[in-house]
C-alpha cells in the first residue's frame, strides 16, 4: 500500500462544505436504529462547536428508499425534495445538511438532474406550486452530516477527552471505515476523497488518533442494498453480502467499524448477531463481535459523552470492548436504564455472540 | 537546395522523416524535448510480433540520418508561426528557426493509469503498467513483485484508458492487445511455472503476425478471459484481488494474483495542442492532430506546408508510424517542389 497514492487522490477530491448556519434534515430510519446519533450531531454542533443548526420538525422523508425500490416515481421524489427545499427557504437558511446517506445521494442526483435539465427543475417548481403554493431555492451548499463532522474533525480532536488509542498498549486502534454506497459512488466529486478511496471517515479516524484499515472488500455493499433486504425473499443476499465483508476484514483484527450511512451501521451490527446465531461464527476477539458505530457516536465518545446517552446500548454487538480500550469511563449498571433511572429491562442474551459483561 | 524543414518530435516517426528528407537534400532541423532521440520506443524492451530488441529500430533509423540534419534534443517547441509561406519555429529558450515546411511527429503519451482509480495503480505496489513491465524485462529479464519475489500469477488488464468513456477515451489504442499477448508469452518463456491471465474486451489482432502470436500464447497456456475488471484490492500479503466479469460465462470472477499489468492506452500529448493552437489547426474528436483527409491526405493538415506523421494523429504501431513518416517526407518534397 502506497499511502502517498491515496493522499494524492484525497487531495484531488475536496469539496466545499459550509462553515455554519445549517438546515438539518433527519433520516427516516436512524432515529429507530441508533437514536443517539442524530442527537449527538446536534449536541456536537451546537454545544461543542457553537454552530447554528436549524432542526426543522416539518420536513418529510426524501422518499429515497421508495425511489430506489421503484415504488415512488422520480418526479414525485423531486417534488417532495422541492418541498423540503421550500421549508429551508422559509426558515432563512441556505446550507442543507441531510443526516442520511441515501438522502444525500437523492439530493445530489436531483441537483445534478436540474443542472443538466433546467426544464425538469421548472416543472418541479410548478408541481410544488400547484400542490402546496410553495416556492423553493436550490441550497447554497449541500453537505452530508459526515462531511460536517469531517470539516470540524481537528476542532473535535482539540477538545477530545479520549483518543482512538488503546490505553493499555498505547497503539492506535485499528478502524475499518465503511462508506454508504450513495455517498459518492454515483457522484465521486461530491464525496470527500472521492468514491474509490473515500477520506471522509478515514480523516476523522486519523485526526482522533486511530489507524484506518484497508481490506479487500472495503467497497462492497454492507448488505442492506434496499431490495436485498426490503424484499423478504432476498434477505439471503443481504446477510451473505455482510458476511463477505466480515470475512474480509477479520484478518486485520479491527477494533471497531465506523460508518456514515444509517443502513450500513445497522446491518454491519445486526448481521453479526444473525451470523453468530446461524453459523456460530463471530468476527471479533474471543467470541465477541466487532463493534459497529456511527461517526457521531465515535465523535461523541472522543468528546467524552456518556456512552449510554449516545445510545450505544442499542447496538447488537456490545461496545464495551471499545470503551475499555479507549479508557472511556462508564457505569455498566446504567446501560439499560432510561430517563429518571427507569429500568428498561435487559435484552435476551444471544446464544453465540458474547455479551461483554 | 537550401530549403529547411522543421521536424517536431524525435521518436521513430520524426527520425524517419528527418532521415528521408535529408536524403532528398533538405536541411532538416529535428527538435526533441527529451535528452535523446527515440521517443516511447526507448521505454520498451522487445517489440511485437518478432520480439526483436526495441533499441534496434531506433539505432537503425538513426544510422540513416545524414549530416544535413541538425538535432536539437532537450528542446521544447513552444510555437510555430506562418508568414508569407515561411514558418518560424519558437523554442523554449526564446530562440527561433526558419523553415519552409513543418512536419509534426510529436507522438503520444501513455494513459495515466492512476485515473482509473478503482484499478489501484499508484496505490497498490503490485499493480503496474505495460511500460513498467517492459522496464522489468530490460532490467531483470522477468517480472518481479515489489518485494523482489517472482510472481506465480499475473493478470493483464486490457483497454486501460482505451474504449472507456468514463475517462473520456472512447477510441481503441490498437496496439495494447498484441502488446499484452507478447508480454504474456514473454512471461511464460521467462517463468514457465507462472500462470498468466488476460482479461480483454475484444482481441484486435489486426497486424501481420499478430494472430499467430495469439495462438502461440494459447499454446503456452496463457488463459484468456473476455471480461472487464471492476476493481482491485490488496490482501495482507501484498497480493492483488481482481474482480472481473467473465462475459462469455456470464459470471463474476474473483481471482488473487501476484502482479496486475494494466495495458495503458495511447493519449495525445498535451504540448502538441499548444503547437496546433499557434498554427490555428484543430484536434480531432479524440484529441489527436486533425488530418486533412482520412483516405487521401492522412499526412497533410489543413495548413499548407504543415504535415504530420506517426502517433500524433492517433494510435499507431511502429510499422505504420515509419510508413507515415516516409509518406509525409515525400509530401513535403512534393510541396516544396511545386511551391
Amino acid at each position: 500500500m502506497k499511502i502517498d497514492g491515496k493522499r494524492k487522490i484525497w487531495k484531488d477530491y475536496q469539496k466545499e462544505i459550509a462553515d455554519d448556519k445549517f438546515y438539518y434534515v433527519r433520516s427516516c430510519i436512524r432515529q429507530n436504529f441508533f437514536p443517539g446519533s442524530e442527537a449527538a450531531f446536534l449536541k456536537i454542533l451546537r454545544d461543542v462547536l457553537k454552530k447554528d443548526v436549524y432542526d426543522d420538525s416539518h420536513h418529510t422523508t426524501c422518499s429515497g428508499i421508495g425511489y430506489h425500490t421503484e415504488v415512488v416515481p422520480f418526479e414525485t421524489t423531486m417534488t417532495v425534495v422541492g418541498r423540503n427545499f421550500s421549508l429551508m427557504k422559509e426558515s432563512g437558511y441556505r446550507n442543507y445538511v441531510p443526516s442520511c446517506v441515501t438522502s444525500f445521494g437523492i439530493y445530489t442526483e436531483i441537483l445534478d438532474t436540474w443542472h443538466h435539465l433546467p426544464k425538469v427543475e421548472e416543472r418541479i417548481h410548478e408541481n410544488l406550486r400547484i400542490a402546496t403554493k410553495r416556492e423553493f431555492d436550490i441550497p447554497d451548499n449541500l453537505a452530508h452530516t459526515s462531511d460536517i463532522i469531517f470539516k470540524f474533525r481537528n476542532e473535535i480532536a482539540e477538545k477530545a477527552k479520549y483518543k482512538l488509542i488503546n490505553k493499555a498498549t498505547g497503539k492506535p486502534l485499528k478502524v475499518v471505515d465503511h462508506i454508504g454506497c450513495h455517498y459518492a459512488k454515483m457522484f465521486p466529486a461530491k464525496g470527500v476523497g472521492g468514491a474509490e478511496y473515500p477520506y471522509v471517515l478515514a480523516g476523522m479516524v486519523e485526526a482522533w488518533g486511530g489507524e484506518p484499515i484497508d481490506y479487500p472488500e472495503r467497497r462492497h455493499c454492507c448488505g442492506f442494498g434496499f431490495r436485498q433486504y426490503l424484499i423478504k425473499a432476498n434477505r439471503g443476499y443481504s446477510i451473505s453480502g455482510s458476511k463477505k465483508k466480515f470475512e474480509s476484514m477479520e484478518p486485520y483484527k479491527p477494533d471497531f467499524i465506523i460508518t456514515n450511512c444509517p443502513g450500513c451501521a445497522y446491518f454491519l451490527d445486526r448481521w453479526q448477531y444473525g451470523l453468530a446465531e446461524m453459523e456460530g461464527k463471530t468476527y471479533g476477539e474471543d467470541g465477541h463481535g466487532i463493534p459497529s458505530l456511527t461517526y457521531e457516536e465515535v465523535a461523541g465518545l472522543v468528546l467524552g459523552f456518556d456512552p449510554w446517552e449516545l445510545g450505544l446500548q442499542l447496538h447488537q454487538v456490545p461496545v464495551e470492548s471499545l470503551l475499555d480500550k479507549m479508557g472511556v469511563s462508564y457505569d455498566p449498571d446504567q446501560k439499560f436504564k432510561g430517563l429518571n433511572n427507569e429500568d428498561l429491562g435487559k435484552p435476551e442474551s444471544p446464544k453465540n455472540l458474547k455479551f461483554y459483561k | 537546395m537550401d530549403k529547411s524543414v522543421a521536424v517536431i518530435g524525435g521518436g521513430v516517426a520524426g527520425i524517419e522523416t528527418a532521415s528521408i528528407l535529408g536524403h532528398l537534400g533538405y536541411n532538416v532541423i529535428l527538435f526533441e524535448k527529451e535528452n535523446q532521440l527515440g521517443g516511447n520506443v526507448l521505454s520498451w524492451d522487445r517489440l511485437f510480433p518478432s520480439r526483436r530488441p526495441a533499441h534496434e529500430v531506433v539505432t537503425e533509423s538513426m544510422s540513416a540520418l545524414t549530416t544535413r540534419c541538425s538535432v536539437h534534443t532537450s528542446t521544447t517547441v513552444k510555437s510555430i508561426n506562418k508568414s508569407n509561406g515561411q514558418f518560424t519555429v519558437g523554442i523554449d529558450n526564446g530562440k527561433s528557426f526558419d523553415a519552409s515546411a513543418v512536419v509534426l511527429t510529436t507522438g503520444f503519451e501513455l494513459f495515466a493509469a492512476e485515473k482509473k482509480e478503482e484499478y489501484g495503480f499508484g496505490i497498490f505496489e503490485n499493480v503496474i503498467t505495460s511500460r513498467d513491465l517492459e522496464q522489468m524485462f530490460k532490467k531483470h529479464g522477468k517480472p518481479v513483485m515489489a518485494n523482489g519475489n517472482t510472481p506465480k500469477r499475473v493478470a493483464f488488464i486490457h483497454c486501460v484508458g482505451s474504449r472507456d468513456e468514463k475517462v473520456n477515451k472512447a477510441y481503441c489504442s490498437k496496439v495494447c492487445c498484441v502488446t499484452a499477448v507478447k508480454q504474456a508469452i514473454e512471461i511464460k518463456e521467462a517463468l514457465p511455472g507462472t500462470e498468466v491471465f488476460n482479461f480483454y474486451m475484444d482481441l484486435r489482432m489486426f497486424g501481420h503476425g499478430y494472430e499467430q502470436l495469439y495462438k502461440e500464447a494459447q499454446v503456452l497456456g496463457v488463459t484468456f478471459v473476455r471480461g472487464r475488471l471492476s476493481e482491485t484490492n490488496e490482501t495482507t500479503g501484498g497480493s492483488i484481488i481482481v474482480k472481473v466479469e467473465d462475459t462469455l460465462a456470464a459470471k463474476p470472477m474473483r481471482l488473487t494474483v501476484d502482479l496486475v499489468v494494466l495495458m495503458v492506452g495511447m493519449n495525445p500529448k498535451p504540448e502538441t495542442e499548444g503547437i496546433l493552437s499557434s498554427l490555428g489547426l484543430p484536434v480531432n474528436e479524440d484529441g489527436f492532430v486533425g488530418i486533412k483527409d482520412a483516405h487521401t491526405a492522412a499526412t497533410k493538415t489543413n495548413t499548407e506546408g504543415v504535415f504530420v506523421a506517426g502517433a500524433c494523429t492517433g494510435p499507431n504501431n511502429i510499422t505504420d508510424s515509419i510508413n507515415s513518416a516516409r509518406a509525409a517526407a515525400l509530401q513535403v518534397h512534393s510541396y516544396l517542389n511545386h511551391k
